[in-house]
């Protein structure tokens, strides 16, 4: 390791005063300075930094034709600008109350159910003591999580399928009638979210459990001492223990809730329950690139306002969190 | 002697629990028993759906064992030119683009986690930020097109190239991992910072490496819709887009009926088929995870609790 050149240490600690000046301009050389001397970071960072520009950033610069009447031949900067004229045409439509209901209610029926789940299912298996169970249970249910999205969903169309599916069999056994679930719009929320909570439920205890053994045994010892049951040690030692992570993850998915896993969506649709499993992403896809007549300007505007939707969530649900008191985002 | 609460200490020496506790450790094994069940039945029930006689699946005599015996499912799969190329694209797609997704990542992470990075702050929030908000799918779409990335092998493997979720996740590992003693003390032996990445944080971290190679690896191996969008061209579409076909859309490969003469047959044994195209699919990934299992909590806890 040894080099001949100048040891960047010395320089760097605080131990010699780095002089200030009150000019800018100074402030800039001397900026550009700390720059140079470690430009082999910079040099790291090209590459990930041109990924992150070309296909994050550049994309949100795109997302102007949201305001214009895009077309090919025009290209994005001399198509013509039509101010809010998509927008409006959105809200106007009569696909958007649709839209929005199916959205959020799908959004909102996946966080109320799917997210206490996997923290119960952490919460018990760190009460199990019986070391080659817990580890089987956690195998398990960790396991479908690393299905595919369209093996999921191939899955859950065999098993209810009507003529031989678990389902079918199932009621057959107990003498009820037959239940084509798929082709029951009424049903179609119920089987998404409870097919995700059965396929990711594992997964996500993860982390939780993970929190749990970061709590200091020493607080469950006293509890056991002052005579504490094993529910009120989960009550009041480990909750709160999971208490900062789960408010994290709370407002991720909160903020989030509205981005819903469309490739299921998608996969789960058929002619008969669009009315129910229409939302905003999988209408953007069809409306931009799936449709006869493509129309990327209004598909852009939606999914703009989605995005927008989704950035004033996350933000509002961290300001609440922080006003709680508990740990936020940033 | 009236019912004691808390533990107590037996004549043996043994701690036993209270009966409120006992009841409960009780319920608690049969929910997770329960669980386990819920968990492991549908899967039981495709493998040995797979392994039986397409006439026995398709009159729902297969409850949990395989009826009838059967080979026939994958035998028609391996034969089957489609699902055989799916699975070759799939291999490359997932070997190689993880690969580039791992030294992507690296790239952006190491950077990031030396505290004397100028502008540190500013290019963190800049790879951050597009976890909170994004241009949306058809700009993205547009940028790929213009690129030229339409329908080439590529368009799978660079634009979704950085999983910031991932990035994230690495520069914690890194910074609970690698003390700032260590770095200081390189520097002062004169050690650039591309001498420390290869010679200090690389070997120190390949457990780290394995578990970003394996979190990608399956989400590309997974992965359909990207291909959807972008590959139109059949030669180029891999395992999940060929799947798709079979599972969700119903198509039906003449070919592979060829030799299936009754319309009733034909039926059972597309439907027998979708079951062994799910396990073949998922035999890869699910072979794979318990290996993620050990090294990923392992990241994901630091990553996640300290991130």
């Amino acid at each position: 390791m040894a080099s001949t050149r100048q040891p960047q240490a010395l320089e760097n600690t605080a131990l010699r005063p780095v002089s200030r000046s009150a000019t800018s301009n100074s402030g800039i050389r001397h900026l550009l300075l700390r720059m140079r001397r470690r430009w082999q970071l910079y040099a790291l960072l090209i590459l990930p930094l041109a990924y992150i520009i070309v296909f994050s950033y550049v994309p949100m610069l795109g997302a102007q034709i949201a305001f214009r009447d895009y077309r090919v031949a025009d290209g994005i900067w001399n198509s013509q600008w039509v101010g809010l004229e998509n927008f409006e045409r959105f809200f106007n439509s009569f696909q958007f109350e649709r839209l929005i209901v199916n959205t959020i209610t799908l959004g909102l029926y996946l966080l109320v159910v799917g997210f206490p789940i996997p923290i119960i299912l952490a919460l018990s298996l760190n009460q199990v003591r019986v070391l080659w169970f817990k580890k089987t249970v956690q195998l398990a249910t960790y396991a479908p999580h690393f299905i595919s999205v369209v093996v999921m969903v191939g899955l859950i169309l065999q098993l209810l399928n009507p003529r031989f599916g678990i389902l079918a069999q199932l009621t057959t056994a107990l003498g009820l009638p037959q239940v084509n679930a798929m082709s029951r719009p009424e049903l179609y929320q119920s089987i998404f979210v409870w097919t995700d909570i059965w396929q990711h439920m594992g997964f996500a205890a993860i982390i939780y459990l993970a929190a749990l053994t970061t709590i200091d045994p020493s607080l469950h010892e006293a509890a056991v001492v002052d005579g504490a049951s094993k529910l009120q040690r989960i009550w009041h030692i480990d909750i709160p223990g999971i208490m900062p992570i789960a408010t994290m993850l709370l407002i991720l998915n909160f903020g989030n809730f509205i981005n819903i896993g469309f490739e299921k969506v998608l996969l789960l649709q058929n002619p008969v329950n669009t009315s129910v499993s229409e939302i905003l992403d999988t209408y953007v896809y069809k409306v931009g690139l799936a449709s006869p007549t493509l129309d990327f300007s209004y598909a852009t505007a939606i999914g703009l306002f989605k995005g927008v939707i989704a950035l004033l969530m996350v933000v509002f649900a961290n300001y609440s969190v922080k006003k709680l008191g508990q740990e936020s985002l940033w | 002697m009236t019912a004691i609460r808390r533990p107590f200490r037996r004549t043996d020496g043994a701690i036993k629990d209270s009966r409120g506790d006992r009841i409960f450790s009780t319920l608690n094994y049969v929910f997770l028993s329960i669980i386990l069940i819920i968990i492991l039945y549908p899967l039981i029930y495709t493998v040995s759906a797979s392994f039986s006689a397409p006439s026995a699946v398709i009159t729902g005599r297969v409850t949990l064992f395989p009826v009838d015996f059967s080979l026939v499912g994958y035998q028609k799969i391996f034969e089957h030119p489609t699902l055989v190329k799916g699975m070759l694209n799939s291999i490359f797609y997932t070997v190689v683009g993880s690969a580039v997704s791992v030294v992507l990542t690296m790239l952006a992470a190491y950077p990031l986690t030396r505290k004397d990075l100028p502008g540190r702050r500013f290019l963190t929030v800049l790879f951050f930020f597009p976890m909170l908000f994004s241009g949306g799918l058809i700009p993205f779409y547009l940028v790929v097109r213009d690129l030229g990335l339409v329908n080439t092998r590529w368009a799978v493997i660079i634009p979704t190239a950085l999983s910031v979720w991932n990035l994230i996740i690495t520069i914690s590992f890194l910074r609970a991992s690698i003390p700032e003693e260590l770095y200081e003390a390189a520097q002062i032996d004169g050690c650039s910072d591309i001498g420390f990445l290869l010679k200090v944080v690389l070997p120190l971290a390949k457990a780290l490496l394995a578990v970003l190679f394996l979190v990608y690896a399956v989400a590309q191996w997974n992965q359909y819709f990207i291909s959807l969008i972008f590959q139109t061209n059949p030669d180029l579409a891999p395992l999940q887009l060929v799947l798709r076909n079979i599972l969700v859309l119903n198509k039906v490969d003449l070919g592979m009926m060829a030799d299936v003469k009754r319309m009733a047959d034909q039926q059972a044994l597309q439907e027998q088929l979708k079951f062994s195209s799910i396990v073949v699919a998922s035999v890869p990934v699910l072979l794979l995870y318990p290996f993620v299992q050990r090294y990923f909590v392992q990241g994901l806890t630091i990553g996640a609790i300290k991130g």
